[in-house]
């Protein structure tokens, strides 16, 4: 079934263009076209995962050429769960996007051609064909973020394109180099070729700079980092979700994958130097990352601030160079992607009850909204580490690795992001259980709500009156307060029950992961 | 270094390029013009991947096009996707420069910047 493998990548292109086509016959057709191709992407998703899980690392051919010369798709552990994941997250937000819109066609075809790209990054075996998929997924996300209607959402995508497309060429030129020096773009085939070379040469080194900071960019860690708050706070709530969990995602996949099966740790024991930097940026981004999220009162940016604290953990596990802390570097990844997913939904349907999105709106929620501020709780103290979640996993064993390797530095930062984690999410938790809501929330709020008020004053002070004022205002009131739709209820429960049901199974995530990572190591 | 700029021009021009996009990007306050700039570091960079597959009197490596050296087609091959990408990367960048300044009014940043404060 390695036909499966291409398929991945050919199915949400094809199917893409399905929302428009039946979209014109009837408009409502384009989401049902959006959900079959997800689950025919789960299907696939899932077979190429029991392959992997039967047969180990499969590859495919593409176009029949054999891999030093053609483009080679590959899928082992690591690779075979991340597409699982592109395809759940991919149906969660195809379900969310039903309540909270965008509802048009062309926004589940451009979600579509987001998850072809993100799954050609996470299969792709070439650095080139990798560039070109990185590029798709570039694409389809800044017109993602340009779907929220507000002129400030066109110029976050403006600035996200320019920042990530400079990003993104920095890669294409590091691939020049390491092409130049070697004549191949095939990552195994690099792994043996780059040796020979040497990894002290200078065309190596200057590549391997320029392709890690390229992938920083896409992946938001500090001080590359300036396009994703604002991209993340500006798009629709269903864009965040999806963006949030799986674009960072890939690029630090990517990461991942230049680092262990182009690099290898042998480049490490080579030129320590090299990955020592990573080190350092990837704990800077974690520091000050933490601390931004915490000085954030807009909710979407303190989760986007989070998440670049929670990718310079990711990456710094991946440069520890150390079993253990690259296996906790691919726990956390995807444990990420979910909790994040589920926490911005959480978000966006809490704020919808509340009426805004600042800490301050969001007192008192648990009475008026309890599955999702429980669901929203939960997700945050997986997030911050709190066993048995997902969360806690990782973290654990990137510090293990660390201290392993004595890269204290990296253990010391965890500990940290951990402490500064929990300060951001407590006050929020906080103020959702412990916090009255205000006595009169909505009078200050909704002009319409207080004009309400005062009409039933008046009804009630002569009895007669302003009655038709009166009526109109109760309808208002009638339509009733917002309410957290089902579906957004089902995404959060999904994600919080995902987050440690993951966290009890990490043992059987690492070992899934474990051949791939050993592979490099030996 | 004479020597260098005679037989190594076609790098130091990637050099200027990239050089050149980069700060039409990060100076120019005009929105168009950072769209321009990126262009040309782009520009710059596909010129590095055609000039390094390119060998002086080299044939095509195609049979009876006269005897090697050959040079490889495959840089050129790859910078022609680069290339789609970079028009469809333009398209959508000028796509959203026009809704910019049908809300706005103008394309300096500094200026919308300015709006956005005062809102």
């Amino acid at each position: 079934m390695t036909d499966a493998l291409p398929l991945l990548v050919v199915v949400p292109i094809v199917f893409a263009l399905a929302p428009i086509a039946v979209g014109r016959v009837r408009e409502s057709a384009g989401w049902l076209a959006a959900v079959a191709a997800t689950f025919v992407h789960l299907g696939l998703s899932v077979s190429v995962l029991a392959t992997v899980l039967t047969a180990g690392r499969t590859s495919y051919a593409v176009g029949g050429y054999p891999p030093p010369f053609g483009i080679e798709l590959v899928a082992d552990g690591v690779s075979a769960v991340l597409v699982v994941l592109v395809s759940v997250v991919t149906l969660a937000t195809v379900v969310y996007a039903r309540s909270v819109g965008p509802r048009s066609n062309t926004f589940y075809s451009e979600l579509l051609i987001l998850t072809a790209g993100i799954s050609g990054v996470v299969v792709t075996g070439d650095l080139f064909n990798l560039y070109v998929f990185l590029e798709i997924t570039g694409l389809a996300t800044y017109a993602l973020v340009a779907t929220g209607r507000s002129p400030a959402a066109a110029l976050a995508s403006l600035k996200y394109l320019l920042v990530g497309t400079i990003g993104a060429s920095l890669y294409l030129l590091g691939v020049g180099y390491l092409y130049i020096s070697t004549g191949s773009l095939n990552m195994a085939d690099l792994a043996g070729l780059l040796p020979e070379l040497g990894y002290d040469s200078p065309l190596v080194l200057t590549g391997f700079a320029l392709i890690v900071v390229g992938l920083s960019v896409k992946t938001a860690l500090f001080p590359l980092h300036t396009w994703q708050p604002d991209a993340y706070a500006e798009s629709p709530d269903s864009v965040t979700a999806y963006i949030s969990a799986l674009v960072s995602t890939a690029a630090a996949y990517a990461l991942f994958r230049v680092i262990y099966a182009v690099f290898t740790p042998a480049f490490d024991a080579a030129v320590p130097a090299a990955l020592d930097v990573l080190v350092v940026l990837a704990s800077v981004s974690v520091v000050v990352g933490s601390v931004l999220a915490v000085l954030q009162s807009d909710l979407k940016r303190m989760l986007a601030y989070s998440s670049v604290a929670q990718f310079g953990l990711v990456v710094a596990g991946f440069a520890v160079v150390n079993g253990t802390a690259t296996l906790g570097g691919l726990v956390h990844l995807v444990g990420h992607g979910v909790m994040k997913a589920g926490l911005f939904v959480a978000v966006g349907a809490l704020a919808t009850v509340a009426g805004g999105r600042t800490i301050d709106d969001f007192a008192g929620m648990a009475d008026r909204a309890p599955v999702v501020s429980a669901a929203f709780a939960t997700l945050a103290f997986a997030l911050v580490g709190v066993p048995p979640a997902v969360g806690f996993a990782g973290k654990w064993h990137i510090v293990l690795g660390a201290v392993e390797a004595g890269r204290w530095i990296v253990a010391g930062v965890a500990v940290v992001s951990t402490l500064l984690t929990l300060a951001y999410f407590a006050r929020v938790v906080e103020r959702l259980y412990f916090r009255d809501a205000p006595a009169a929330p909505d009078v200050a709020d909704h002009p319409d709500a207080a004009a309400a008020a005062d009409a039933d004053a008046a009804l009630t002070a002569d009895g007669s009156g302003t009655t038709a004022e009166a009526e109109a205002a109760a309808d208002s009131i009638d339509a009733g307060p917002p309410t957290v739709s089902t579906q957004a209820r089902l995404v959060v429960v999904a994600a919080a029950v995902a987050a440690v049901v993951l966290g009890v199974f990490a043992t059987d995530l690492i070992s899934i992961f474990e051949p791939v990572v050993e592979v490099s190591f030996q | 270094m004479i020597d260098l700029l005679v037989t190594h021009y076609n790098y130091l021009v990637v050099v200027v390029l990239i050089g050149i996009g980069l700060y039409g990007v990060t100076a120019s306050p005009n929105l168009v013009k950072k769209i321009i700039g990126l262009n040309i570091f782009q520009v710059g960079i596909f010129l590095f991947f055609v000039t390094s597959g390119y060998v002086d009197g080299a044939a095509p490596p195609l049979l009876g096009h006269g005897s090697g050296p050959y040079a490889s087609p495959l840089p050129h091959v790859l910078i022609l996707t680069a290339i789609v990408v970079g028009v469809s990367l333009t398209a959508v960048a000028l796509a959203l420069v026009v809704r910019i300044y049908d809300a706005y009014g103008t394309l300096d940043e500094d200026a919308i910047e300015e709006v956005r404060t005062h809102d």
